[in-house]
C-alpha cells in the first residue's frame, strides 16, 4: 500500500502529474474575485471565507478524474485488482494521495490567499483548520464519484454532476464554521458536523468506491 | 497449486461466450488456449483471474495464487522501467527484481523512461512484471504480440523457468511459442446463440456471429 502511495505522488510530481492543478486554479479564483467584487474591504473580507471554501472545492473537483482513469485506461487497474492489495486499500490510498497533492496544498495555501480578500486577522487560522478537516472529505467523496465513473470515456462532466450534491454539506458546514470563526462566533457546531461528514467519509466510502470500481472492471 | 475448473460459463456483457468449460491445469503444465478472435479467450481469463464473476460453475484456485498479464501492460510513461518494476515487485511483496530484469534483457533500458521504450520494450517490460509477482499460476492473453524473434525465445524461456520450478501457464496465442504444452480449443464450447430459448426467440446476437464465424 505505501508502494502504491510512493507511486501516487511520484506520478504527480512528475510532468503532467497534475500537482498544482488545483493549487494554479485556486490562485486564480482568489486573484480574481477581489477584481470581480470590486475593491470595498468591508465587502471582500466578509465574503472572504465562503469564497475561500468555493475556489478550494472548485479545484478539488478539478483533479478528480485523474484518480482512477489513467490506471484504468493503462491497465493498471486491471493488475492493481488482482494484486494482492485489497480494493478497498486501494480506493483508500488513491484518496489519500489526492488530498496530499490537492487538499493539502489548498489547506496550506488558503490563509495566505486569504490575504489578497482582505481576510479578518482570526480568519487565517479558521480557514486554515476547516480545510484541514474538510478537505479530507472531499478527496474521499471524489474518489467514490472517480470509481463510479472510471469506465467512462469523458466522464468528467458526470462525475461533476454526481459529486457536486454529495460536496455541499461539506461545503455547507466548511464555510459557515470558517464564517463564524472569522467573526468571533462560537464555530464548534458546524466544525463538529463537517468533522462527522469527513469522518463518517473515510470510513464508509472506500467500501462503496471499491464495488462501483470491482462492477466497472467487469 | 492446481487450478480446476468445472462446468464454467462465462459472460461478456451478460451474453454468455463460453459455456461448459471443464479444464485442470497442474503445476508443471503449460496450456495453451486456441481460438478465433472474439471467441472469448480475453473473457475467461479475466473470469479465472476474478476480474469478473463467472456466469455458472466453478474455479477452484484462488485468486492470490493467479497473475494476470493483460493486452496493457498497466505501465506508467513517467516512470523509468527500474520504478515500473520496483512498484509492482513492492506491490507483491518482492525485493529482488534482478532476475526479472535479466530474464527479459532490460538491463540497458533501466534509467530510461517507459514513454521512450518501443512497443517490444514496453511489452517486454510486462512480461518481466509476471516474474516480480511470485505467484504460481499465470494467466497470459496474446503475452507475444509486438515481440521479435528473439524476444518471444526470452518469453519462451521465461515460461519454461517458470513451469521447471512448480507453475503453471495457461497462454491465448496464436503463434507457435515451441514450448512443450497441451492444447485448449475454446471453439466446442462456444455458447450455443443459435439454440432457442424457452420462449421460442433467437438471440439477437446470432445472425451477427454466424457472419464472422
Amino acid at each position: 500500500m505505501i508502494a502504491l502511495l510512493v507511486r501516487d505522488l511520484r506520478l504527480a510530481m512528475r510532468a503532467g502529474g497534475g500537482f498544482g492543478l488545483g493549487l494554479a486554479f485556486f490562485l486564480i479564483v482568489s486573484t480574481l474575485v477581489p477584481f470581480g467584487v470590486g475593491p470595498e474591504a468591508a465587502i471582500l473580507s466578509r465574503i472572504a471565507p465562503g469564497i475561500l471554501w468555493v475556489g478550494a472545492l472548485l479545484a478539488c473537483l478539478l483533479s478528480l478524474d485523474r484518480i482512477f482513469q489513467l490506471d484504468f485506461e493503462d491497465g493498471s487497474l486491471d493488475l492493481l485488482a488482482t494484486a494482492p492489495i485489497p480494493m478497498e486499500g486501494i480506493v483508500a490510498v488513491k484518496a489519500l494521495a489526492h488530498w496530499l497533492v490537492t487538499g493539502l496544498p489548498l489547506t496550506l495555501a488558503a490563509p495566505v490567499l486569504g490575504t489578497l480578500m482582505n481576510l479578518e486577522s482570526p480568519g487565517h487560522y479558521w480557514i486554515f483548520i476547516t480545510l484541514l478537516i474538510g478537505t479530507p472529505a472531499l478527496s474521499m467523496i471524489g474518489a467514490f464519484g472517480a470509481a463510479l465513473t472510471v469506465g467512462l470515456k469523458r466522464g468528467g462532466l458526470l462525475l461533476s454532476l454526481l459529486v457536486l450534491p454529495l460536496y455541499i454539506p461539506t461545503l455547507i458546514f466548511g464555510a459557515e464554521a470558517a464564517t463564524r470563526g472569522t467573526a468571533g462566533l462560537s464555530a464548534s457546531t458546524p466544525l463538529l458536523m463537517m468533522a462527522g461528514i469527513t469522518a463518517g467519509s473515510i470510513a464508509l466510502l472506500p467500501f462503496a468506491a471499491a464495488a462501483a470500481l470491482r462492477v466497472n472492471l467487469r | 497449486m492446481e487450478l480446476r475448473v468445472e462446468n464454467l460459463t462465462v459472460a461478456r456483457g451478460g451474453v454468455p461466450v463460453l459455456e461448459g468449460l471443464e479444464f485442470t491445469l497442474s503445476p508443471g503444465q503449460v496450456l495453451i488456449l486456441r481460438g478465433p478472435n472474439g471467441s472469448g479467450k480475453t473473457t475467461l481469463l479475466r473470469t479465472l483471474a476474478g476480474l469478473q464473476p463467472p456466469l455458472a460453475g466453478s474455479v477452484s484456485a484462488d485468486p492470490e495464487q493467479i497473475t494476470y498479464g493483460a493486452h496493457a501492460d498497466g505501465l506508467k510513461a513517467t516512470l523509468s522501467v527500474e520504478e515500473n518494476l520496483r512498484f509492482w515487485a513492492s506491490v507483491h511483496g518482492i525485493a529482488d527484481i534482478a532476475p526479472a530484469v535479466d530474464g527479459f534483457n532490460l538491463r540497458g533500458l533501466l534509467e530510461r523512461p517507459s514513454a521512450n521504450l518501443s512497443a517490444g520494450q514496453k511489452r517486454r517490460l510486462g512480461l518481466a512484471r509476471l516474474l516480480v509477482t511470485g505467484r504460481p499460476i499465470w494467466l497470459l492473453d496474446e503475452p507475444t504480440v509486438s515481440l521479435d524473434v528473439a524476444s518471444v525465445a526470452l518469453f519462451a524461456d521465461a515460461v519454461r523457468a517458470h513451469v521447471a520450478g512448480g507453475g503453471s501457464a495457461l497462454i491465448a496465442t496464436h503463434i507457435d511459442l515451441g514450448l512443450q504444452a497441451d492444447t485448449l480449443d475454446v471453439g466446442p464450447f462456444k455458447a450455443n446463440a443459435q439454440r432457442p430459448r424457452a420462449d421460442g426467440t433467437r438471440d439477437a446476437y446470432a445472425d451477427f456471429d454466424e457472419a464472422f464465424s
